[in-house]
């Protein structure tokens, strides 16, 4: 008995001092939205994408996101980690973690709490599907007519000078969007504006498909579109209350704020379309859950339930614009309007995060809320916003010239007409 | 001998399997198709991309009778397949030179 309380009393000054710990909790909840971000990309995104393409491009939609998406992961880990995240920098991280050196069972990654600390694998895997998935999104710009090895080594490029220094400058130690107070919880700007401009970009290089406006090319199911946004929307809770890398009330926000607005935005879309189309339809509700999820990602940690709502709300008119209005001025055939869903909601949600935050509109106020002002915000917000497109629009750029040189971006027009799936893959999807 | 091809709507072919079989009709073989006629198409809207529809999806029964059930076989085809409504269908009658049937090598109407 005396033993005992000797001992609690040494260990006393132990726990009176700061000391830095893992929790249980926090490593099975990061492993689960790990999981669940892995489940967006394959087969959520997959599927979504899959069904809004004709049959005969079905497997290679599939394909193109599986192995993308596989591709950068083993790049995450030989290189990526290393130059996001291994150090401190204004644009990169360094090279000090290349081939994950000097990472053991014992390395820690730091969270938002000074003393609570996660193994440093978790954090590399969660952050590995958000490099993956973000590759995966540009595919569906240049959907049905790119040649798969060209598919490949864009995302090579694309991810090396744009994904990494992108996602540093607004996550990493020292990173310079980071030091300037920009607001991007779970990636609206590094994922998704970042995508969409990539994905717009290479629909204006690769160039229409052969027969868009005379063929029809209508999306061959969308029962699988719903389904795989479904699976997004499910996932998007590991990605968005994921980000908070603890389990704690902040995880919480994220977590209903992700709920709320998606369900406005599902709402809003199909208002749109009865009050301007005539009818709502499947599509229209399964494109307003993406453009909701889109838009709360940057804003799910600093606002309240009800600006969540009225983000989605927002959300769901704007990117309905996109996809018409806006896609008719841009001109370009973004097969799956990663731009107009993707682009727009990163966008849209990046400039209200920094109106909703604000403690008056019943948002957190961010890291000083007592100085919080909306329109000093807004422009950092802006800032983070117009380096995105820029970064992302040059260097697609670049890319998609290197690779149209390397091995030439489009398949042949006869190739093309057959379909994807039996002539890049040797296979169909459907035997009927 | 006649050969009766009546396009239908498609969720008309149960009454009027149970009307040509009311009369007297031994058999028919059924096919699902796509035409237009005065009914117009459709359009579909897919986000912002307009496609028009222009071919329907209907149903073609062909019958083989004897030529004095054929007007209780049209007219069983018509009462059957009404709606009233644009679209109803069409019925079309062939004289019919010849039927074998494989199994017995039986011609004619003893055939049908």
């Amino acid at each position: 008995m005396s033993e005992a309380i000797a001992v609690a009393e040494a260990a006393a000054p132990v726990a009176a001092a700061v000391v830095a710990a893992v929790h249980k909790g926090d490593v099975a909840w990061m492993m689960t939205a790990t999981l669940l971000v892995i489940f967006m990309a394959v087969p959520g995104l997959a599927l979504f994408y899959g069904g809004l393409v004709r049959a005969k491009n079905m497997l290679s939609v599939l394909m193109q996101v599986m192995v993308v998406f596989s591709l950068i992961s083993v790049l995450w880990a030989v290189y990526g980690y290393s130059l996001a995240f291994g150090g401190e920098g204004l644009i990169i991280a360094g090279f000090d973690k290349l081939f994950l050196s000097g990472v053991t069972m014992d390395s820690l990654a730091d969270t938002f709490t000074e003393t609570v600390k996660l193994p440093e694998y978790v954090f590399i895997a969660f952050q590995a599907t958000f490099a993956g998935i973000t590759c995966a999104l540009i595919v569906g710009s240049f959907a049905e007519r790119m040649k798969f090895s060209a598919v490949l080594l864009f995302s090579v490029l694309w991810f090396t000078l744009c994904y990494l220094p992108i996602a540093h400058m607004v996550w990493g130690a020292g990173g310079y969007l980071l030091d300037k107070g920009a607001l991007d919880f779970a990636g609206g700007t590094v994922v998704h504006i970042n995508a969409g401009v990539a994905g717009l970009v290479g629909a204006y290089l690769l160039g229409k498909r052969i027969g868009l406006g005379r063929e029809a090319m209508t999306p061959h199911s969308l029962t699988l579109t719903m389904v795989g946004a479904s699976m997004l929307w499910v996932g998007w809770f590991g990605f968005n209350a994921g980000s908070n890398l603890e389990a704690t009330s902040g995880a919480a926000l994220a977590f209903v704020n992700t709920l709320f607005a998606t369900a406005a935005a599902v709402l809003a879309w199909s208002l749109g379309e009865a009050l301007f189309k005539g009818k709502p339809s499947m599509l229209g509700a399964a494109s307003g859950a993406v453009a909701g999820l889109v838009a709360i990602t940057p804003a799910c940690g600093s606002v309240g339930p009800m600006g969540a709502i009225a983000i989605g709300f927002l959300s769901g008119f704007v990117c309905l614009w996109g996809v018409n209005g806006l896609k008719k001025m841009l001109g370009a055939d973004d097969s799956l309007d990663v731009f107009g869903v993707h682009g727009v909601g990163g966008i849209l949600g990046a400039i209200l995060t920094g109106v909703f935050t604000a403690p008056s509109l019943g948002g957190t106020g961010g890291a000083k809320p007592d100085e919080f002002s909306i329109a000093s915000q807004v422009i950092i917000q802006a800032e983070g916003v117009l380096i995105t497109i820029v970064w992302s629009a040059v260097v697609a750029f670049i890319a998609y010239k290197i690779v149209d040189v390397v091995v030439g971006l489009r398949v042949p027009e006869d190739e093309e007409r057959e379909g994807l799936d039996i002539a890049s893959h040797g296979e169909s999807a459907y035997h009927y | 001998m006649k050969l009766v091809t009546a396009i239908i709507k498609p969720f008309k072919l149960d009454e009027v399997r149970e009307a040509l079989a009311a009369v007297g009709v031994q058999g028919i073989t059924v096919t699902e198709v796509k035409g237009f006629g005065r009914q117009k198409g459709h359009t579909e809207l897919y986000r912002g991309a307009e496609y028009v529809v222009d071919f329907l999806p209907k149903v073609k029964i062909e019958a083989a009778i004897k030529s004095e059930l054929l007007d209780q076989t049209i007219e069983a085809i018509e009462k059957a397949a009404s709606t009233g409504k644009i679209g109803d269908g069409k019925i079309f009658v062939f004289d019919l030179e010849q039927v074998v049937r494989i199994r017995t090598g039986e011609t004619g109407s003893d055939a049908l």
